[in-house]
C-alpha cells in the first residue's frame, strides 16, 4: 500500500505540491489527471525518488510504502527503485538488443544465472504482450521496433526486476491510437499482480483503466475518489469543469 | 529578376567565394608542401638517420621521437582527461566549484604553448630532475592537450539525452552502472574522435618540447623514457633556421613538413572514419 502524508514539494521557491495526502491500495490502478503543470507528474516521481535527480528541490511530509518512509535515511534508493518501477512518457529503450534491454535491470542487480535471465526476459516480454512480436529477433536492436513496441519493451524492462508498484508517466501520450489501446489493455491485465499509478492527460484513458482517480490543479489534490464517482458525480465544481472540458 | 532574388544571388555568390577561398588556402598549402617535399620522400628518407651535419640522410629518429611523444602524452592525458570529464559532467552537478573547474579548464586551454614549455622545463626537467627526456616532454604535451580532451569528452557525454540516464536509474542501476553500461558506450564514438584530434594537435606542437625533450641532433633511437629524442616539428625548425647549410637542406625541410602533415592528416581521417563506423554499429 502506498500512502502520502502532508506532502509539500518545492522547486526552488515554487511551491509545486500543496499539502497532499492520499492512499493507494494494493493491486489497483490509480490515475492522476489535471491540467499541465498541476503537479501530477511531480507527485508521481516522488514514489521512486526520481525527483532526487533534480537540483534545488525540497520535500516536506512523508511517502510511505507498506508503512516505511521511503525518504528515510536508511533507505537504499536503488533497492527502492527495484520495487517501484517506472515507465516514461517517451519510450526510452537503451541502444542495445531487445533481449539486453529487458535483461538490464537483472544484470545491474548482479544476476549472473543465464537460464534465470532468459526465463525472466521471456516472462516479462509475455507479460508486456510483446513476446509474440519479438521472439524471433531478440538479438536485434531495440531501435528497430515501432514506438508502441518500444513502449511495451520499456514496460517489459520494468517488469523484469519484479517490482510491486509500477509508475507510468503518460505512457501512451506519444503513441498512436492502436498502440495506446494495447497499452491500456496491458495496464488492465497487469493490475492483478501490480499496483499501478498512472499519470494521464487523457480523461477517457483514466476512465477506462483506473479504479481510483485523483484530480490535481495548481499543486492541490482537488478531489480523489473512485473513478466512477469522479466522472459521474464529482463533488467539487473544479473537477466537474475539468472533466466536462470547460477548461484545461 | 526580382530584387530579393538578386540579393539572394549576390549573398550566395559571396558566401560561395569565401568558402572557396578557405578551401583554396588549405589546398594551396598542401599542394605547395607536397610539390616541394615529395621529391625527397623515399624509403631511405623515412628509415635512416640524418647524416653529413643534417644536410643529407633521413628523418627516422624524428619520426620515432614524435610517435613516442604522442604515445606518452596520450597515456598521460587520456585517462586523466576522460575521468575528470566524467566527474564534471556526470557527478559534480552544476555548483560553484564545478563552474570554477570548467572556467579554469578553458583558461588552461588558452595558455600559449610556449608557457607550457617553460613550465614543463621548470617542473619536470629541473625540479623533478627528469632532465630533457621523453617523460618530461610527454608530461608537458599531456598537460597542454588536457583541456581539449576534457572538453571534447564533456561534449560527447552531454550529447547523450537524459532520458537514458533516468531510464537506467529507474531500473535500480547505480550512477556508475548507468555511466559505464549506457552512457560511455553511447558517447564512445565522439570521445574517440576528440582523442584522435588531440593527438593530431600534439604531434605538431613545437614550443612545449623545445625545452623539455627535443634534441638538436641525435641520430639514435631512445632506450628509455628518460632519453632525449628528436621530433618532427623541432627538426623542421632546426633545419630551416639553424642547420649547417640552409639552402642545401630546403628539400629535406619540405620533406619533413610533408611527413608531419601526413601524420596529422591520417589521424584526422582515422577520426572521421571511426566516428562514422562506430555510429552505424550503434543504431
Amino acid at each position: 500500500m502506498i500512502e502520502a502524508k502532508d506532502i509539500n514539494f518545492y522547486y526552488g521557491d515554487f511551491h509545486a505540491l500543496k499539502n497532499i495526502s492520499m492512499k493507494m491500495d494494493k493491486h489497483t490502478v490509480t490515475a492522476f489527471i489535471g491540467p499541465s503543470g498541476c503537479g501530477k507528474s511531480t507527485f508521481l516521481r516522488l514514489f521512486n525518488r526520481m525527483n532526487d535527480l533534480i537540483d534545488d528541490t525540497r520535500l516536506e511530509g512523508q511517502c510511505l510504502i507498506d508503512g516505511q518512509n521511503i525518504y528515510d535515511k536508511s533507505v537504499d534508493v536503488s533497492a527502492l527503485r527495484k520495487r517501484v518501477g517506472m515507465v516514461f512518457q517517451k519510450p526510452n529503450p537503451f541502444p542495445q538488443s531487445i533481449f539486453e534491454n529487458v535483461a538490464y535491470g537483472l544484470r545491474v542487480d548482479g544476476v549472473r544465472d543465464k537460464q534465470l535471465i532468459r526465463n525472466k526476459v521471456e516472462e516479462s516480454l509475455q507479460a508486456a504482450a510483446l513476446w509474440e512480436e519479438v521472439k524471433d529477433k531478440l538479438k536485434k536492436s531495440a531501435f528497430e521496433l515501432s514506438g508502441g513496441q518500444q513502449q511495451r519493451l520499456c514496460i517489459a524492462r520494468a517488469l523484469a526486476i519484479s517490482p510491486d508498484i509500477i509508475l507510468m508517466d503518460e505512457p501512451a501520450s506519444a503513441l498512436d491510437p492502436i498502440s495506446t489501446s494495447k497499452i491500456e489493455d496491458l495496464i488492465y491485465n497487469l493490475k492483478k499482480d501490480y499496483t499501478i499509478v498512472i499519470v494521464t492527460h487523457n480523461m477517457q484513458q483514466a476512465a477506462r483503466v483506473s479504479d481510483k482517480t485523483g484530480f490535481f490543479m495548481l499543486g492541490n489534490l482537488v478531489e480523489y475518489n473512485d473513478t466512477k464517482k469522479i466522472f459521474l458525480s464529482p463533488e467539487m465544481e473544479e473537477t466537474q469543469n475539468y472533466i466536462t472540458g470547460r477548461f484545461g | 529578376m526580382k530584387r530579393k532574388q538578386i540579393e539572394q544571388t549576390i549573398a550566395f555568390t559571396i558566401f560561395r567565394l569565401l568558402g572557396i577561398i578557405v578551401v583554396g588556402i588549405l589546398f594551396w598549402i598542401l599542394g605547395f608542401i607536397i610539390y616541394q617535399g615529395i621529391g625527397v620522400i623515399n624509403w631511405e628518407f623515412l628509415t635512416t638517420s640524418p647524416t653529413d651535419g643534417m644536410t643529407a640522410g633521413g628523418i627516422f629518429p624524428a619520426i620515432v621521437g614524435t610517435l613516442c611523444l604522442v604515445a606518452g602524452s596520450a597515456v598521460i592525458a587520456f585517462p586523466l582527461g576522460i575521468l575528470s570529464a566524467i566527474y564534471t559532467s556526470e557527478y559534480a552537478g552544476n555548483g560553484k566549484i564545478v563552474r570554477f573547474i570548467r572556467v579554469m579548464t578553458n583558461n588552461l586551454g588558452a595558455i600559449p604553448s610556449i608557457i607550457f614549455g617553460l613550465f614543463g622545463m621548470a617542473l619536470f626537467v629541473n625540479t623533478l630532475g627528469f632532465g630533457d627526456s621523453i617523460i618530461a616532454g610527454s608530461l608537458t604535451l599531456g598537460l597542454l592537450t588536457l583541456p581539449l580532451v576534457i572538453r571534447t569528452t564533456e561534449e560527447a557525454l552531454k550529447a547523450i539525452p537524459d532520458s537514458f540516464r533516468t531510464g537506467s536509474l529507474a531500473l535500480g542501476a547505480s550512477k556508475w552502472q548507468t555511466i559505464s553500461r549506457i552512457i560511455l558506450p553511447m558517447a564512445f564514438p565522439n570521445i574517440i574522435t576528440g582523442l584522435i584530434l588531440s593527438i593530431g594537435r600534439i604531434s605538431g606542437e613545437t614550443a612545449p618540447i623545445l625545452f623539455t625533450v627535443a634534441a638538436y641532433f641525435l641520430p639514435k633511437l631512445p632506450n628509455s623514457i628518460f632519453d632525449q629524442v628528436m621530433a618532427l616539428p623541432y627538426h623542421l625548425y632546426v633545419i630551416v633556421t639553424s642547420g649547417t647549410d640552409l639552402e642545401a637542406t630546403r628539400p629535406i625541410a619540405y620533406g619533413t613538413a610533408l611527413v608531419l602533415i601526413l601524420i596529422v592528416l591520417v589521424m584526422n581521417l582515422l577520426a572521421s572514419f571511426l566516428r562514422k563506423k562506430l555510429r552505424v554499429k550503434d543504431k
